[in-house]
Formats: structure tokens, C-alpha cells, sequence
């Protein structure tokens, strides 16, 4: 039987095992939207703006390990998707992202509502395609979905022009993909990790730097193994939190600009690290050429690409992280087990307790205000770390990560490499829609927040319950702290006075608003705000001149930090 | 140091990946010196010769982004590898009275062809590898070169010379 490309298309996301789509209707994508109703198990969540659509999807996809997906239409509605794409190239997230697009016969002739949303997205995308004929879209779509799950994942755009999508074909679902100019390597080779192995076994100050890439490959139990065996402190970048648990004793804290004392000064006095899933990204050397100057480096990562683009490698590994740190631990328990590797770390872990000790993470008591570090550890504690976190980007962002323990995998969901404001809102509301059940907070600023604050109106829509808890500065705190360090006090407009009462705001969402000035009220009032079935913001009035620390200014040294 | 490389890139004929191949270079600010595409030999390819300079570490972030683009099916690079290169160019150069003869010379010697002439002007065919093109451009710089059209490299590994 012939099917329309919009039948087509649906039935291939069941295919693909799609369960929920984010998206919001046009001209150009109303076909499939007219379809759409036929197919109640396709559940689909209509956002506010198709940036938040892109968003959730990440959201999603980051909490549970599956292809998000997101359909928009063409022109403005593909526009506005670029910055939720680029949010999840720039942290490897699998998407699918169908955008509507004018009839292939006036494609070039700036029709209305045309972009070439292809030639915008090749640079933030991991691939994309026009599909010009629907006989080729079951292809098309399946080796869509292939192509962001496998390798180094990342978002892929298809664009269906409007004729595509009316168009009619027999239905075949191709099983099997096959791409000549595609074929990612997962296995490690055996003999680079034979040269791991030694320099593990040589090294006297080693350490573990994690990145978003254990996560991507379900590598932490892998991980953790690894550094509990032959006892080797860990320390993450910003998208590896949550791949080691915060409570065990090896547990670094983060590192890089707004890294612990203890993570950085281990990294720049180790005799060795093992990258597993990281990209040495600025935000985590600081000044290059001091970065780590003892360290050899053995670096494992999927993409060839992160091995020696930033830092000079000694050992690179090709591989899935997972199966590279299985193949790891196998060989370790033959070859490693033999030494009591507590005792042959006990000089150097207590070197690590010591500035553990010295310079602990802190913020400076006293003031008029609640302080935002405190509220996180109160959410923290409240929560017994068994949230999921959402953050917007900025201050907020850095305490959560700072201040909440986070002792499982997909449960900080933030905007590492791109930094994308406005993102922790619609990525809660992705976490919510793939756990009904789970408590979901984001945290925010009050700067963040209004990025994106429209899919309030969505959490109520669709019942879900989304804590927003916004440590209320009235700045854009993170710029006005660089401002204030680096620009001398010129708070050039970074000061959001005129602000909107967010409880009221939340109300006539019709969420629940609740607002908290005072440490008498902070932890009654958050445990209630949690306890809510309904989607709700708490305001929280924070200190407005509050820095982040401890902090390495841009383009120092990793160890000459700023410290409370 | 700033080497000059010469890279041989295999790819899907699909639209679009021209501009994925030089969206590359421009998006993380490598150089493309010259650039050939055209059909390769098994159908649904091309053939793209990109002649670019770095230093090493630059020409492996190169090739290894190549290699990331999802069109790209292989990439070679031909510094170590013994391989023959050739370019193709047109020089419209000034040619009147005794000058003529001279240019008529210079040609000989570089076994280049006259392609076209009118009384002041001669437009001459040259084929060789980058040192021959640049020293032909040296030579024939004194008589006024008028016009420029090059093709830049194509280049192919060489066979085995061992039976």
C-alpha cells in the first residue's frame, strides 16, 4: 500500500521506537501535524517557542539515553531551532530534528516563510538532509536516527519540503544501514590499552579527568570500577558530573574555571591523566601551556578528533568509552590486582586530603541575604541529591554544579559548550515528560529564567510538574562578577532591576509561585514547593553581589584561582 | 612550521558537500590555497584535491575533520607518500613587438603551448607541478602578465615501482 510522506515519516519514528516528539506547528509542516492525530502513540508536547522544543528534546534525550525528537516548520520555526541544535552539537546530544520546508519546486525562490535551514545547520549540526523525493525519506529517516545515536553522537536535521510530505510511495523500512563514508571505531585497540595499563601502574600521582563522554556511553559503573581499583581520584569537567559519585572519598569536585582548589591543584601537580570522554576545552585548562606540566596524558574519546586538538597526548585510545574502560578493568584485574594500591597512593591521596582541607568549597557567611550557595546545599539536602537538576546558564549554573552532589549519571541536565541561556527551563520540562514520576528542579537566575519562561504555559498544559527555583540576584551575575573582577566595578548593564514578581507570574501561568526572602522560610517553603503535584516557581531573593568561586580567570594558570 | 600539503579527498557526489568540505576550513580557520573538484572514478564520487598550509598539527586536525564529515569516504595526504601532481594554468601575458619572440622561448623551454593571440597579447597553456607553475609566473613576469586562470592541483599516488 501507498502511504504519504507524512504517514511515512510517522510510522518510521514508531520504527525507531520515538515515543514522544516536541514541536510546534506551520504551513509547512501541517501535513504531518494533520497526521499526527491518527497516531495517539506518538505523544507530542506542544511548546511555546521551538527553541524550547529543541530543548526538551535534549532534555530528554540526556536524562534517558534515547533520540530526542523535535518537528518544526520552516523558515522562522527552523531559525528559531538553530539554538537548541547547536546547544546539543556542542554537547554531542542525539537528536532528530524535522523541519518543514517549501515545496521543492519553489526551493530557492524565496517563497514564504524559506530558509535554507540545511546550509544554516552544516556547521551545528552532525549531519543533515534536504529530502527532495519521499522514496528516499524511510531511508533518509533511518539513517538519521543512525547517525545521531552512533559514534560521537550529535543532533541531525532533516528538512521535508511540503511536496515530500504529500507525496506518495510504498512504505519500506529499511533494517539494516549501511554508509560507505560512515563507520565509527569502538573498539580499542588492544595494545594502547596494554601502554594504559603501564602507565596506570607507573604513574605515582595520577588522576581521572571525566567528561560528558562516560555519560554519553554509559561508561560510569566502568569508571567507577577502574578508580576504585587501583585508587585514582577523579575530577570532572562540567559534563562529566554525575559519572562518579560525589560521595566516595576519591571524588575531586569538578575542575577548570570554577573547579575545586583540591580538583585543579591535582590536575597541575599529576604525573598522569586519564581523559576519559573529555575535549581539554578551555573552560577546564585554563592557560594552555601551564596546564598539567608533569601530566602525561592517556586520553580515550570516540572522536579522533579531541585527541590532541588542545593538549599533546601520550596514549590515545579510539574507543567507546564504556568498552575502552571494560577492556581497561579486564586487563587491570590481571595485571594490577597484585598491589595494594591504597598504600601505594597513601602519599599522594594525602596531598589531596590536604588541599581538600585547606580550601574546601565555601562562600563567605553574613549579609543582609540568603546566600545562593546555601540554598542549593538546603535543595541538596531536602532532595537527598536524588533530583534531576536542569540549570539555566551563569552563576546559578556553577553552584548547582558546585554545591548539589550529584552521585548518578543523567541527573545534571545543563548547557556545558555552547552556555545557552534559557536552556534549563525547557530541558526540566524533557526530564519531566521522560520521568512523570521524578522530582525535576531548575535551577535558574533570574536573568536565564526569562529566556525562555513562556513554557510555564506548557508545563501547565500538559501537567507537568517542573520545579523552578531561581536564586533571584536582580544581575546577570555571572557577567557582572566579571565586570566586577576584570572591568573594574563598570556593571555595564547587567542590572535587571524592573524585574517581574515571578510568583504572580507563575500564577497567572496557573503554576504555583512561592517566594523566599529569609532563612526561617527557605527550608519550609522549598519542602512544600517540592512536595507539589504542580508545576511551580520559588523566588528566591539571593545576595545580589555574590561571586563564584573558587574561579581561574580567563587565560590563567589552572592553579592561580581566586578563592573565597 | 607553515608547510604547504596537498590533500586528496574522496567524497559523495550530494549537494551540498562542497560547501560541508570548505565550511570546514573556514569554520575553524584553516587556509585552502587551491581546491579541484570533479567526478571520481566509481559512480556517485568525487575527487577533491586540497592544497592548504599548516603546521603538522594543524594537517592532522585537517584530515581528522575530513574524516568527521559524514560524506567524506577518504582522505589521504601526500607529503610522505611518493605520488605525482600537476596543475593547469592560463597566463595572458603582454606580447607585442620583440617581446613575441622572447615569450615564444620561454614557452619552449617549459614545453608550454600558445593558445591564443591577438597583436598585443598572448594567452599560454602551462601544465606542471607547483614549483614549475611558480617559476614560469617568475619568468613570464617581466613581459606584464595581464590574467591568471589556474586549476590548482590534482594529484595521485604513484604505482609501485617493484613487480
Amino acid at each position: 500500500m501507498e502511504l504519504t510522506g507524512a504517514q511515512i515519516l510517522l510510522e518510521s519514528l514508531k520504527k525507531e521506537g520515538v515515543d514522544v516528539l516536541f514541536g510546534y506547528p506551520g504551513g509547512a509542516i501541517i501535513d504531518i501535524y494533520d497526521e499526527l492525530t491518527k497516531h495517539p502513540e506518538l505523544h507530542h508536547i506542544l511548546v511555546r517557542h521551538e527553541q524550547a522544543a529543541l530543548h526538551a528534546a535534549d532534555g530528554y534525550a540526556r536524562a534517558t539515553g534515547k533520540v530526542g525528537t523535535a518537528l518544526v516548520t520552516s523558515g522562522p520555526g527552523a531559525t528559531n531551532a538553530v539554538t537548541g541544535i547547536a546547544t546539543a552539537y556542542c554537547d554531542s546530544i542525539p537528536l532528530v530534528v524535522f523541519t518543514g520546508q517549501v515545496s521543492t519546486a519553489l526551493i530557492g525562490n524565496d517563497a514564504f516563510q524559506e530558509v535554507d535551514i540545511v546550509g544554516i545547520t552544516r556547521p551545528c549540526t552532525k549531519h543533515n538532509f534536504l529530502v527532495k523525493d519521499v522514496k528516499d525519506l524511510a531511508k533518509t529517516i533511518r539513517q538519521a536516527y543512525y547517525l545521531a545515536r552512533s559514534g560521537r553522537p550529535g543532533p541531525v536535521l532533516v528538512d521535508l519540503p511540503k511536496d515530500v510530505q504529500l507525496g506518495k510511495t510504498e512504505f519500506v523500512w529499511p533494517e539494516d544501514v549501511f554508509m560507505r563514508s560512515y563507520n565509527p571505531n569502538y573498539n580499542p585497540n588492544q595494545g594502547q590499552l596494554k601502554k594504559a595499563i603501564k602507565e596506570i601502574r607507573d604513574a605515582k600521582q595520577p588522576v581521572i579527568l571525566a567528561g560528558g563522554g562516560v555519560i554519553l556511553s554509559d561508561a560510569s559503573s566502568a569508571l567507577t570500577e577502574l578508580a576504585r581499583m587501583v585508587k585514582i581520584p577523579v575530577t570532572c569537567s562540567l559534563m562529566g558530573i554525575g559519572c562518579f559519585p560525589a560521595s566516595d572519598p576519591l571524588w575531586l569536585g569538578m575542575c577548570g574555571m570554577h573547579g575545586t582548589y583540591a580538583a585543579n591543584m591535582t590536575l597541575n601537580n599529576a604525573d598522569l591523566i586519564v581523559c576519559v570522554g573529555a575535549r581539554f576545552d578551555d573552560r577546564v585548562t585554563g592557560k594552555l601551556d601551564t596546564f598539567a606540566p608533569k601530566a602525561r596524558v592517556v586520553h580515550i574519546d570516540i572522536d579522533p578528533t579531541s585527541i590532541r586538538k588542545n593538549v599533546r597526548v601520550d596514549v590515545p585510545v579510539v574507543a567507546d568509552c564504556r568498552l575502552a574502560l571494560e577492556a581497561l578493568n579486564e586487563i587491570a584485574q590481571t595485571k594490577l590486582t597484585g598491589e595494594d594500591w591504597g598504600k601505594a597512593r597513601a602519599s599522594w591521596l594525602g596531598t589531596i586530603d590536604s588541599w581538600k582541607q585547606a580550601k574546601p568549597l565555601q562562600w563567605s557567611k553574613g549579609g543582609k541575604y540568603l546566600k545562593p550557595q546555601h540554598v542549593v546545599r538546603v535543595l541538596n539536602e531536602i532532595t537527598r541529591g536524588n533530583a534531576i537538576v536542569a540549570t539555566e546558564v551563569g552563576q546559578n549554573q556553577m553552584w548547582a554544579a558546585q554545591f548539589y552532589d550529584f552521585d548518578k549519571p543523567r541527573t545534571l541536565i545543563t548547557s556545558g559548550g555552547l552556555g545557552t541561556m534559557g536552556y534549563g527551563l525547557p530541558a526540566a520540562m524533557g526530564c519531566q515528560v521522560a520521568f512523570p514520576g521524578k522530582l525535576v528542579v531548575d535551577v535558574a537566575g533570574d536573568g536565564s529564567i526569562q529566556m525562555n519562561i513562556q513554557e510555564m504555559a506548557t508545563l501547565v498544559q500538559n501537567k507537568l510538574p517542573v520545579k523552578v527555583l531561581i536564586l533571584n540576584n536582580t544581575y546577570l551575575g555571572m557577567v557582572r562578577q566579571w565586570q566586577e573582577l576584570f572591568y573594574k566595578h563598570n556593571y555595564s548593564h547587567t542590572s535587571m532591576t524592573g524585574q517581574p514578581d515571578f510568583v504572580k507570574l507563575a500564577e497567572a501561568y496557573g503554576a504555583e509561585g512561592y517566594r523566599i526572602n529569609t532563612e526561617e522560610e527557605l527550608k519550609p517553603t522549598l519542602e512544600k514547593a517540592l512536595a507539589s503535584p504542580n508545576p511551580a516557581i520559588i523566588d528566591v531573593t539571593v545576595e545580589p553581589e555574590e561571586d563564584v568561586y573558587p574561579m581561574v580567570p580567563a587565560g590563567a594558570a589552572l592553579d592561580e584561582m581566586l578563592l573565597v | 612550521m607553515q608547510e604547504r600539503h596537498v590533500l586528496s579527498v574522496l567524497v559523495e557526489n550530494e549537494p551540498g558537500v562542497l560547501s560541508r568540505v570548505a565550511g570546514l576550513f573556514s569554520g575553524r580557520g584553516y587556509n585552502i590555497y587551491s581546491l579541484n573538484v570533479a567526478p571520481a572514478l566509481e559512480e556517485g564520487t568525487s575527487h577533491m584535491t586540497i592544497t592548504t598550509f599548516g603546521d603538522a598539527q594543524i594537517l592532522e586536525q585537517i584530515m581528522k575533520q575530513l574524516h568527521k564529515i559524514v560524506s567524506v569516504i577518504k582522505v589521504a595526504e601526500y607529503t610522505d607518500i611518493p605520488a605525482v601532481e600537476r596543475e593547469m594554468m592560463f597566463v595572458k601575458v603582454q606580447a607585442e613587438g620583440a617581446m613575441r619572440g622572447e615569450i615564444l622561448r620561454t614557452v619552449d623551454i617549459f614545453r608550454c603551448k600558445v593558445i591564443d593571440v591577438s597583436p598585443t597579447e598572448m594567452t599560454i597553456e602551462a601544465t606542471g607541478d607547483h614549483e614549475k607553475l611558480e617559476a614560469i609566473i617568475g619568468l613570464l613576469h617581466r613581459f606584464g602578465i595581464k590574467e591568471i586562470a589556474r586549476t590548482g592541483s590534482v594529484v595521485m599516488r604513484r604505482s609501485s615501482r617493484a613487480d
